[in-house]
C-alpha cells in the first residue's frame, strides 16, 4: 500500500510562481470576457440578446408530447395545428413518437385556452397523445422573471462584495468581485455558445446555476484570501507577489481536492440526471473550473494591482502559536 | 479539543439520532409507516411537482375588469336614479376607470350631484361621512364618478380573497387530491395540484367565472332589426352553445342569478334521451321569482346564461312553483358534473386569467425521480471513493461518517419541515454533500501544515480545527447569500434547489466541524497515536 492514502505521495508543498504569469492570463481573461460579452449580447435580439431564450424569459409554450406508437411526424403535427395560427416549431427528439412543440399564443388569446385547443387538435389527429409536460409562460410573468433573474445576479454579486469587505478589506472585496464578474461573464459566454448549437437555453435554471457558481467561486476565493491575509500578517516584509504565490501554493492541495469532489458529483449529474439537470450541471462544471482559475488569476492579482495596507516588521520566526480551544 | 467537552458529544449524538429518526419514514413502506406509534415522526420528503407530477397554475385576478364591471353596474344605477328624479342627461359612459356623464340642464346640475353623492357607493368602514366613490363636477355640466383609490384597492384585495374561497370550494367538491391554493402578491393566485390530475379539467373548473343568470328571450324584436344589428335598448345579443341557434337576443335584466341557487346536482334526463343534465334548487327569493316569471310567460322562452353564453333556452311549458328545475344542454356526464360543482361553489367575484402553467406528467416525474436517485448514488459513491483514496481509511472514513450524518440531517430536516424536494433540489443535495467534504479537507490540510511547522501532534490537531473554523464559516456564508437570492426568484424547482443548498450549509458546518472533531477525539483517546496518518 505504498500509494495509499494518496495524500502522502502528493507533493507536500508546490512552488509555482502564479503571479509571474498573471499578466498573460489577465490578458487572456480580458479577451475571453470581451468575446463572451459579444456573444451574449449580439445580435441584440430582445429579450435575451445573443442567448437562446428559454420560455421563462421569453414567454410562450413548450409541450413535450409523445404520439407513440405512431411516429411524431412533424408534417402531420403542423397539419393538425394549421387552423390555430401558432407558428409552431416541432422538434422530434430521442424516443420514437416523442416531440417537443414550441409556440406562442396569438396576441390577445388566452394562453391557457390555446393549450387546450392544441391538445384537442393533436388528440384528434393522432388518437391518444401523451402530454409529458407542458410549460406556459405569459408575457407579464416572463418579463418579471427576467427582471428578477438579472436583479438576483446583481444582488448576489453586491452581497458578496459587502460580505468580503466586512470580513476582510475593501481591496479584497474588489478582487473577489472582479473574479465574480469574470466567472459570470464567461458563463454567459458558455450559455451563448451552447445556445447557438441548440444545446442550452437561458432560463431560470441557468440563473440558479450561475448563482450557485457565484457561491462556489466565492467559496474558493475566500479560502485563498483567508490564507493570504494570514500570511500578510506573518510575513510583513515579503513582497506582495510572493505572499500571494505562497498562499495559493499552500492551498493548492485543498483547492484541487475540493474541485475534484465537486467535479465528480457534477459529472454524475450530467450523465445520469436526465435532460433537466444536464444544462444545470454543465454550467456548474464550467463554473467550478473557471471559479478555481479566477480565484488564483483574477482575485489575487487584482489585490496586487491595488495594493493592501501592511505594517511593520515580520513576526518572529515561529508564527503559529498554539491555540487551545475546547 | 482532544479533551472533548461533553455538550459536543451530546449534541452530535442527539443530532444524528434525530436525523435518523426523521429520515427513517422515507425508507419504510407506506404500510409500516402508517402503523408507527403516534410519537414517531412519519412524514416523508415532500416531493415537488416535477418529481411526482402535477400542475402549477398561476392566475392573475383581473382587477381592471372588476372595476369596469362595478362601474357599469353603477352607471345603470345612475341611469335609473336620474330618470326617477326627471333629470335629463347625455353621454353616460364608462371610460378610463371612471363614469362620465353630462347633465343637459345647468339648473339641475346641483340636484344631480347631490343625488349621486347621497346614493352612490357605500360608506367606508370607520368613517361615516366618507364614501368609496367620488362625484366631482367638471366643465360643461359634466360629472365624473370614480372609486376612491384606497377603497377600490381594498375591494380588489378582498375580491382576490373571495376568489380563493370560491376556488377552494370548487376544488373541494371536485374530489381530487387536495391542491394547494395560495395568494401571491397583490392580485395573483397560485394553485398547485399534485399527482395525476388533469390540468385541463382543473383549469375548466378553476378559471371559469361561472356567473349564472336566467334572462328572458326577447321574442318581440323583429328578425330584420336583429339582422341589421339594431338591438333594442335593454336587450343584449348573446352567443349560444345550445346547438339550436347561434345566438339569442335576451333582456339585459336578469331576475334570477346564481346566488339564488342553494343546490345543483348532475343528473340524467328521465323522459327523453337520457342525456346528462344539471338539476338545481333555489332559495325562497329565487323560487318566488321563478314562479312569478314562469306563470307570466308560459309559452315563451327563457335563456339560461353562463358567463354571457346561452347554455339553453327552453320553452316555459307550465309555471314552475317548486323552486327547482333542471338545465339541459350539450352536456357530457363530466361537463354536467363540473357545471354542478361550479354552480354549488358560486361565481368568482372577479375574472381571472392564466399567466403561467407548468404541468409535469406523473410518468415524467417518475423518470425524474429515477434519474435523480441514480445520479445521487453515483455522485456520492464517486466522492466517497475519492476521499478514501486521498485520505485513507481512517481520516477518509471519518469524513465519510461526517458526510453520512450530514446527509441524514438534511433529509431529516427536509422531511420534518416538509420543504419541497425538486429535481434541481436533488442536484443541490448532491453538490452540497460533495462540497461538504471541503470542510474536512480544510481541517486536515491545516493539521498537516501545523505539523510541518514543527508542532507536536496534539497541538497540530487542535490548531487545525481552531484555524480552519473561520475559513469554513466564511466559505459557507457565501452559499447562504446565493441561496437566499435564489429563493426569491420564485419558480418552484429553483426554490427547491435554494432550500436544499441553504439547509445543507447549516448541516455541513455542523457535521463537518463537530462530528469530525468528536470522531477524531475518540480516535485520539483510543489509539494514542504518535503520528498523523495523513502526514
Amino acid at each position: 500500500m505504498k500509494f495509499w492514502p494518496l495524500i502522502k505521495v502528493l507533493p507536500v508543498r508546490t512552488h509555482f510562481r502564479f503571479v509571474r504569469l498573471s499578466r498573460l492570463f489577465a490578458s487572456l481573461s480580458v479577451i475571453a470576457i470581451i468575446g463572451s460579452l459579444f456573444l451574449t449580447l449580439y445580435p441584440f435580439k430582445p429579450p435575451c440578446g445573443g442567448l437562446a431564450c428559454g420560455i421563462d424569459f421569453q414567454g410562450g409554450t413548450v409541450m413535450d408530447i409523445s404520439t407513440a406508437p405512431q411516429a411524431a411526424d412533424p408534417v402531420k403535427i403542423h397539419a393538425a395545428l394549421r387552423g390555430l395560427n401558432l407558428n409552431e416549431t416541432v422538434q422530434t427528439a430521442g424516443a420514437p413518437g416523442a416531440a417537443i412543440l414550441r409556440f406562442e399564443a396569438p396576441k390577445g388569446a388566452d394562453i391557457s385556452a390555446t393549450v387546450s385547443h392544441v391538445e384537442a387538435a393533436l388528440n384528434q389527429a393522432f388518437g391518444k397523445v401523451k402530454f409529458a409536460s407542458t410549460d406556459v409562460v405569459g408575457p407579464t410573468v416572463s418579463g418579471e422573471l427576467l427582471g428578477k433573474g438579472l436583479l438576483g445576479l446583481g444582488l448576489a454579486i453586491l452581497a458578496m462584495l459587502l460580505y468580503i469587505w466586512f470580513r476582510f478589506e475593501l481591496q479584497f472585496g474588489l478582487g473577489a468581485v472582479a473574479a465574480l464578474f469574470h466567472d459570470v461573464f464567461l458563463t454567459f459566454g458558455l450559455i451563448a455558445i451552447m445556445g447557438r448549437f441548440g444545446k442550452m437555453e437561458f432560463d431560470l435554471k441557468s440563473v440558479a446555476a450561475i448563482l450557485t457558481i457565484i457561491g462556489y467561486s466565492m467559496n474558493d476565493t475566500v479560502v485563498v484570501f483567508d490564507r493570504f491575509r494570514e500570511n500578510l500578517r506573518k510575513y510583513k516584509r515579503m513582497p506582495l507577489g510572493e505572499v500571494i504565490d505562497m498562499s495559493i501554493n499552500e492551498m493548492l492541495t485543498r483547492t484541487i481536492i475540493t474541485s475534484m469532489t465537486a467535479v465528480l458529483a457534477l459529472l454524475a449529474l450530467a450523465f445520469f440526471g436526465g435532460p433537466t439537470l444536464y444544462s444545470l450541471s454543465v454550467i456548474m462544471l464550467f463554473g467550478i473550473a473557471i471559479g478555481t482559475y479566477s480565484s488564483i488569476y483574477i482575485a489575487a492579482p487584482v489585490i496586487l494591482l491595488w495594493g493592501v495596507k501592511r505594517g511593520g516588521e515580520d513576526e518572529v520566526a515561529e508564527p503559529l502559536t498554539p491555540i487551545n480551544v475546547r | 479539543m482532544m479533551n472533548l467537552a461533553r455538550w459536543k458529544v451530546i449534541l452530535v449524538v442527539l443530532a444524528t439520532v434525530l436525523g435518523l429518526l426523521f429520515t427513517l419514514p422515507n425508507l419504510l413502506p407506506a404500510k409500516v409507516r402508517d402503523g408507527l406509534p403516534g410519537f414517531m415522526p412519519s412524514s416523508t420528503l415532500h416531493l415537488g411537482l416535477d418529481l411526482q407530477g402535477g400542475s402549477r397554475l398561476l392566475y392573475s385576478v383581473d382587477t381592471a375588469a372588476l372595476r369596469t364591471e362595478r362601474l357599469t353596474n353603477m352607471a345603470e344605477d345612475i341611469r335609473t336614479g336620474l330618470h326617477g328624479k326627471n333629470i335629463a342627461f347625455t353621454d353616460l359612459a364608462v371610460t378610463n376607470g371612471a363614469i362620465g356623464l353630462r347633465i343637459t340642464d345647468p339648473a339641475q346640475l346641483n340636484d344631480a350631484v347631490t343625488l349621486l353623492r347621497r346614493t352612490l357607493g357605500s360608506s367606508l368602514p370607520g368613517a361615516a361621512n366618507a364614501r368609496d366613490v367620488t362625484v366631482s363636477e367638471a366643465a360643461n355640466q359634466r360629472i365624473v364618478v370614480a372609486f376612491v383609490a384606497e377603497a377600490f384597492d381594498a375591494e380588489a384585495s378582498s375580491a382576490v380573497e373571495q376568489n380563493i374561497e370560491v376556488i377552494r370550494r370548487r376544488i373541494d367538491q371536485m374530489g381530487t387530491k387536495e391542491p394547494e391554493i395560495n395568494r401571491q402578491g397583490k392580485d395573483r393566485i397560485v394553485i398547485e395540484a399534485a399527482g395525476e390530475s388533469d390540468p385541463e379539467r382543473l383549469k375548466a373548473v378553476i378559471g371559469q367565472t361561472a356567473k349564472l343568470t336566467f334572462q328572458m328571450v326577447d321574442e318581440q324584436a323583429s328578425p330584420e332589426d336583429i339582422a341589421a344589428g339594431r338591438i333594442p335598448p335593454g336587450d343584449e345579443m348573446l352567443v349560444s352553445t345550445d346547438g339550436i341557434a347561434p345566438q339569442y337576443l335576451v333582456k339585459k335584466r336578469a331576475p334570477i342569478s346564481g346566488e339564488m341557487l342553494t343546490d345543483a346536482r348532475p343528473g340524467f334526463d328521465q323522459q327523453g334521451g337520457g342525456g346528462a343534465l344539471v338539476q338545481f334548487r333555489m332559495n325562497s327569493l329565487g323560487a318566488t321569482r321563478f314562479a312569478d316569471i314562469t306563470r307570466q310567460n308560459v309559452g315563451k322562452r327563457f335563456a339560461i346564461v353562463l358567463d354571457k353564453k346561452v347554455i339553453s333556452a327552453p320553452n316555459i311549458l307550465n309555471p314552475i312553483t317548486g323552486g327547482s328545475g333542471q338545465i339541459t344542454g350539450h352536456f357530457t356526464t363530466e361537463s354536467a358534473t363540473d357545471l354542478a360543482v361550479l354552480l354549488r361553489a358560486g361565481a368568482l367575484p372577479a375574472p381571472m386569467k392564466v399567466e403561467e402553467q407548468r404541468t409535469v406528467g406523473a410518468e415524467l416525474g417518475a423518470d425524474a425521480v429515477k434519474a435523480g436517485t441514480t445520479s445521487a448514488i453515483v455522485g456520492l459513491i464517486a466522492t466517497m471513493v475519492f476521499m478514501l483514496l486521498i485520505y485513507g481509511g481512517l481520516f477518509g472514513g471519518i469524513s465519510l461518517i461526517a458526510l453520512a450524518v450530514n446527509a441524514v440531517m438534511i433529509i431529516g430536516v427536509m422531511s420534518f419541515t416538509q420543504a419541497t424536494l425538486t429535481l434541481p433540489g436533488i442536484a443541490g443535495l448532491i453538490l452540497t454533500l460533495a462540497v461538504a467534504v471541503d470542510a474536512n479537507v480544510l481541517i486536515y490540510e491545516r493539521m498537516r501544515d501545523e505539523l510541518r511547522s514543527g508542532k507536536n501532534l496534539i497541538s497540530s490537531m487542535e490548531a487545525g480545527f481552531a484555524r480552519a473554523w473561520g475559513t469554513i464559516f466564511d466559505a459557507n456564508m457565501t452559499h447562504i447569500f446565493s441561496a437566499l437570492i435564489m429563493f426569491n426568484l420564485g419558480s418552484g424547482p429553483v426554490k427547491g434547489f435554494a432550500w436544499t443548498l441553504a439547509i445543507g450549509v447549516f448541516t455541513t458546518v455542523f457535521s463537518a466541524v463537530l462530528v469530525t472533531q468528536v470522531l477524531l477525539a475518540w480516535w485520539f483517546k483510543a489509539a494514542r497515536p504518535k503520528t498523523l496518518p495523513i502526514a
